[in-house]
């Protein structure tokens, strides 16, 4: 069905001359890449002109080339009327982004479906080689650079007057090292200034008062607030307490049942923590001594602490000592009480550093 | 003086010779359009990438108009109501903005955000097919290299970028990437100081990863893209094996006009998929997340897919703390290993690959023709392990979804996952290699015996022999047909590959005309080849 045009190649001809009245175009095409060692050796139309494949196909591509002009006009319109400010519920605003998104995928799909098939289906398919001149080394280029560069170093003399080159370099060396001043100088920062990364905001100003624990709205927190088996996440009351700049201070307090209290408390009084407890309430850092998340899952039933961003789980009635994933450090357990009017404070900050672990931390 | 007539067909022309009379382009110019480019599905891969990153840079672009790279708190008072009043970063304010006070703008968010995943992607799938194929050797190690630098450094542009709105996942995302600072012996606690400016948060992070993410990093993209698409040009592509087709040429079509087009076509249909999926697909509802607070956090926390791997190796890691008893003690944590070390290793083992495996074959040669997966067992089953280590890391960076959603025990999913990744990839590597052996073995008997027919015959003393069709013509052998080579190509193994069933005439929707069922009888084995299978074709029209 199809027809071939088949070109041979005349192998080792001389280059036409481009110029002869009777060639064609194509015979100037083929010249041409003939001088870039292209051989088009099968360039085969794919319809013919004037036959009704030509004339569908012709439509097809038409066709494309129209949905993308309705597509893209339905988009303006869609961007310039459509409701799309936010309400609440559901507003016509929730179909806005889905119906840009899809006009212009539609649009921008036709477009491209138009093209492709324009160059798929109705240009001719060819095969052409072309020559790569691989393992063809050009040894007298390679001779002829070596030595201009040789010669260059030699006219520079570096190996006669080895002092240029020393000093040079002498000069050059201080000078990367001001590129980067200003950048090292500028970046670095002292990590333990103020002691930053062993304080939270639990820390007491000198001879201050003891920092309550405090809700997220601020309110400072009772024992009865918590009813037993609960936790409530606590933050330093004082100013910034509960943001992000005391992101270190966010404590875990737990209301323990009896019997998981008393076994927290043999286990406090094995490591010398006897008086961090107050009643069954215990207080752990709720940042994951792992990678920083917070550790916020509690299952009441295992008394176990999950962190839920790699898994590690601590166990609340063993000092928090990690059981289960990749955590390698206890949560740091705050000291507690409760003071005469009843609230919640820490007796001291963190008696260990709280966060992700690191070098100089022991 | 008389005045010339203006001829306007003669003014393109006219043009162009001014042009090459200041600039002499024409003979480059040709060059240029008659480079031949080899054809193959698998080479369009990375030009998905490509696209992607221009979809990248032109929503990028937009979305820098809107957005306020600043941690400064603000209270929201925009007009999505269930956060108005919260206090939050102007970062987090701004990009509530652009997702629902910019007409517009979340659709520009959303395509952002799917063409880096996407931009991601396709480079892991490319990545796969020039590794797969052999298309890293000599001469083109260089571009291995830079392809693999392309990944790590779209993988900083994806963790920059997804960091910037600050929101309640990214900012644990945050903290997670301040934890692994830290976690560097020696000088991480400077090292994140530095960054961070202070303890983490601080307030200067985001305005940080803004300058990387919209100008450095991808200066560094343009940079390599750059360089890369240049050697490949340099270079020229790679073909596969075929009909005419020698480590000396390339076998395909010019530059222009056909090729060209293919490509503009592709890149809309590339442009218009990520605008539907930007559209249509709800990516990374940040209003959800609400704003960062350290103490906030919900289960299913996952960092964007590439780089769940890192998340899940941290995750599979077993606690295993160094401490180091030197004056008042040090400590190296577990962190550590999986998300810096594991990392260092797995750039350096990518990149120098092709060195490694030219060391051990001994092969210095320049290779422009592709090797099927199948013709480089050890090849490919080394990829297999890696992509089955790769796997095994992403799927425990969601172990606790798929625990959850097949109620499956979080712990056992974790050992599943420790364990897996020391089985799988070995596992994976054998059975490659033997698939790889046993695909060989049948090109080789079908070379040398035939396609098998499905036709059984009674021999005269009362066997039963399958009808084979030989592949080329009797050359004098005992049996009747001579033995073909293999080549390193696709060997026909169904009759109707060989021309058996004729091709269906197409319609629009559905062939007008399916093809006849095979013309065959026990008496009359099939058909010859079809005779245009002598001409020098792409030698992938059989497929």
């Amino acid at each position: 069905m199809s027809t071939h045009t088949e070109h041979q190649a005349p192998q080792g001809q001389e280059p036409l001359d481009v110029n002869d009245p009777k060639l064609t175009r194509f015979d100037i095409v083929r010249e041409g890449a003939r001088r870039d060692d292209i051989e088009i050796v099968h360039y085969e139309p794919q319809v013919l002109p004037g036959t009704k494949a030509e004339r569908r196909l012709t439509r097809v591509v038409a066709g494309f080339f129209l949905i993308t002009g309705l597509a893209a006009t339905a988009f303006l319109a869609i961007y310039i009327w459509w409701p799309w400010q936010y309400e609440a519920g559901r507003g016509g605003d929730k179909f806005y982004t889905p119906l840009l998104g899809f006009t212009l995928g539609v649009a921008l799909l036709a477009v491209g479906f138009g093209i492709l098939t324009w160059g798929k289906k109705l240009l001719p398919k060819e095969v052409s080689i072309q020559d790569r001149h691989e393992g063809q080394v050009d040894e007298e280029g390679r001779t002829i650079t070596g030595q201009t560069m040789l010669y260059m170093a030699d006219e520079l003399g570096v190996k006669r007057r080895p002092l240029l080159g020393i000093s040079l370099l002498a000069g050059l060396a201080p000078v990367a090292a001001v590129a980067a001043a200003p950048l090292v100088g500028g970046l670095i920062s002292q990590p333990h200034k103020n002691n930053q990364m062993f304080t939270t905001g639990f820390a007491a100003a000198e001879g201050g008062e003891r920092i309550r624990l405090v809700r997220e709205d601020g309110r400072p927190v009772r024992p009865a607030d918590i009813s037993s088996g609960g936790q409530l996440t606590v933050f330093p009351g004082i100013e910034h307490g509960v943001s992000n700049r005391h992101a270190d201070s966010p404590t875990l307090l737990i209301h323990l049942r009896d019997s998981d209290a008393q076994e927290s408390r043999r286990a406090n009084e094995r490591i010398g923590h006897g008086d961090y407890m107050w009643g069954n309430y215990a207080a752990y850092s709720k940042i994951c001594t792992h990678a920083g998340c917070p550790a916020s899952l509690f299952e009441q039933q295992t008394n176990r602490l999950l962190c839920p961003c790699h898994q590690s789980q601590f166990l609340i009635t063993d000092n928090a000592r990690p059981v289960f994933g990749p955590a390698s450090r206890r949560l740091p357990q705050l000291p507690i009480e409760v003071d005469s009017e009843g609230f919640f404070v820490a007796k001291s900050d963190y008696t260990e550093t709280v966060g992700p672990d690191f070098w100089e931390r022991p | 003086m008389k005045r010339r007539k203006f001829d306007l067909a003669a003014t393109p022309g006219k043009a162009a010779v001014g042009v090459d009379d200041r600039f002499a382009v024409a003979t480059p110019l040709r060059k240029l359009l008659n480079k031949v480019f080899p054809d193959h599905w698998s080479f369009l891969l990375g030009e998905i990438a490509l696209f992607s990153f221009v979809v990248l840079l032109l929503t990028g672009v937009f979305l820098t108009f809107f957005f306020e790279p600043a941690m400064t708190e603000v209270v929201y008072d925009g007009s999505y109501a269930p956060l108005q009043g919260t206090p939050m970063s102007a970062a987090y304010a701004s990009s509530l903005d652009i997702s629902f006070d910019v007409r517009g703008g979340l659709v520009m968010r959303q395509m952002h955000h799917w063409a880096a995943l996407l931009f991601m992607a396709a480079i892991v799938v490319h990545m796969l097919r020039v590794f797969f194929t052999g298309a890293f050797r000599k001469p083109r190690e260089t571009n291995w290299i830079i392809g693999s630098l392309l990944f790590w450094v779209g993988f900083l542009a994806g963790f920059t970028g997804y960091s910037l709105p600050d929101d309640g996942l990214s900012g644990t995302g945050l903290r997670i990437a301040s934890a692994i600072m830290l976690s560097i012996p020696v000088i991480g606690s400077w090292v994140t100081s530095s960054v961070f400016g202070g303890e983490f948060p601080g307030t200067i992070i985001i305005s940080r990863f803004f300058i990387a993410h919209v100008l450095l990093i991808p200066g560094l993209l343009v940079a390599l893209i750059s360089v890369h698409l240049g050697l490949v040009f340099k270079q020229k592509h790679t073909q596969w094996p075929g009909p005419g087709r020698t480590n000396n040429n390339v076998v395909g079509e010019r530059m222009f006009p056909r090729y060209a087009l293919k490509q503009g076509g592709f890149f809309m249909v590339v442009f218009g998929v990520i605008a539907l999926m930007g559209g249509l697909f709800q990516i990374n509802p940040i209003w959800l997340f609400g704003p960062y607070e350290a103490w906030v956090v919900s289960a299913a926390s996952q960092p964007d897919w590439y780089v769940m791997f890192l998340d899940g190796s941290t995750r599979l890691m077993p606690a295993w703390e160094i401490p180091i008893p030197i004056g008042d003690g040090y400590v190296i944590p577990p962190l550590f290993w999986p998300t810096v070390v594991l990392p260092g290793i797995l750039v350096g083992l990518s990149t120098m690959y092709p060195f490694l495996e030219a060391r051990q074959l001994k092969d210095r040669k320049s290779h422009n023709l592709l090797e099927r997966p199948r013709d480089a067992p050890a090849r490919t089953a080394v990829g297999a392990m890696a992509v089955a280590f790769y796997v095994v890391l992403t799927l425990s960076g969601a172990n606790d979804v798929i625990a959850d959603k097949f109620q499956i025990s979080l712990n056992a999913m974790t050992w599943a996952g420790r364990i897996g990744l020391l089985v799988v990839p070995p596992l994976a590597y054998y059975v490659t290699y033997r698939l790889c052996l046993g695909l060989q073995q049948h090109d080789r008997e079908v070379l040398a015996h035939g396609v098998e027919t499905g036709i059984i015959r009674r021999m005269p003393d009362g066997r039963f022999v399958e009808v084979h069709q030989p592949l080329s013509a009797s050359n004098g052998h005992a049996d009747g047909y001579g033995q073909l080579d293999y080549v390193g190509w696709v060997v026909p193994k169904k009759m109707n590959r060989l021309g058996a069933l004729g091709p269906a005439i197409r319609g629009f929707f559905y062939p007008i005309e399916k093809p006849v069922e095979a013309p065959v009888s026990p008496g009359h084995p099939p058909v010859e080849a079809r005779p245009e299978r002598e001409e020098i074709t792409s030698g992938e029209s059989r497929r």
